[in-house]
């Protein structure tokens, strides 16, 4: 069966895709990187479209359901790279992708995740403290 | 309108998808048409061409060369023998769907070309037509 590889980078998930991409595909694609986020507890999946040309109603609703299901995860989706004429046919076709995490490129992507997870980490370490807090105060 | 060039490619399978789409990007191509002109043909192609396999099984696309007037585009045919659409006017409503989608293929497709007609008949299929034009 055809499949498009993830590779593992640290606490992220890494996709590119380089092929033409038809519906058994994407869904093989969405299957696989649910499990590899359980598998792994990534904290992040970072998906490459620069060499994809075109994305219709079908590939932009994996997208939108890989975002939906990694947060559900704990993990958040950044799409990169994707083409200017891709972002302007999908606007018209109706479908904004809106709840999709964007970046312009591999390496500001990369950064974006790298952001969020250090926020994340901060929070909890702050909601620790505050709980350190409460127990002297009582 | 006159026909420059012209192909057919029967759809059963995904397979076949990826065939039509590289065919049809090679002519889009050869006529000249800009990525974001292609870009917008193929995608909406993709939608129309999805349709035949979802819910007739198989049919076939058309892929011409046109030309009128100073114009020259690309003009493709879906054809099925599939279950046809009882109400067309319902059908090319966004955000509706007798299926799972999401309701965005005949409408979206129609906002991406410039010529969009479609004909149904339920028990006997239906033929979409599109055109999109070079410039």
């Amino acid at each position: 069966m055809d499949r498009i590889p993830i590779l593992k980078m640290g606490p992220f998930l890494l996709v590119t895709i380089q092929v033409d991409m038809y519906d058994r595909l994407a869904l093989n694609l969405e299957n696989d990187l649910i499990i590899m986020v359980q598998k792994n507890g990534s904290k992040g999946v970072l998906i490459d479209i620069s060499a994809v040309s075109i994305v219709d109603s079908f590939m932009g609703r994996i997208i939108g359901n890989i975002a939906t299901m990694s947060r559900i995860m704990d993990a958040e989706t950044i799409v990169v790279g994707m083409q200017p004429a891709v972002a302007i046919t999908l606007v018209e076709l109706g479908l904004p992708l809106s709840g999709v995490h964007t970046a312009l490129n591999v390496e500001k992507g990369m950064a974006l995740l790298q952001k969020k997870l250090a926020d994340d980490l901060t929070e909890d370490s702050e909601s620790e403290a505050e709980m350190d807090d409460n127990d002297q105060s009582e | 309108m006159i026909s420059l060039n012209k192909e057919t490619i029967k759809i059963s399978s995904e397979k076949d998808v990826v065939l039509f789409r590289q065919r049809l990007r090679e002519y889009a191509t050869k006529i000249g048409m800009s990525v974001l002109n292609q870009t917008k043909l193929i995608t909406a192609a993709s939608e129309l061409v999805r349709n035949i396999l979802v819910y007739a099984g198989s049919g076939e696309t058309t892929i011409e060369v046109v030309s009128e007037r100073l114009q020259t585009g690309i003009k493709v045919i879906f054809k099925d023998n599939g279950p046809g659409i009882a109400d067309v006017n319902k059908a090319m409503q966004d955000g509706y769907s007798s299926g799972r989608s999401l309701g965005l293929g005949l409408p979206g497709a129609k906002r991406l070309v410039n010529f969009f007609e479609i004909k149904s008949t339920v028990g006997h299929g239906t033929t979409v037509t599109i055109i999109r034009w070079k410039k």
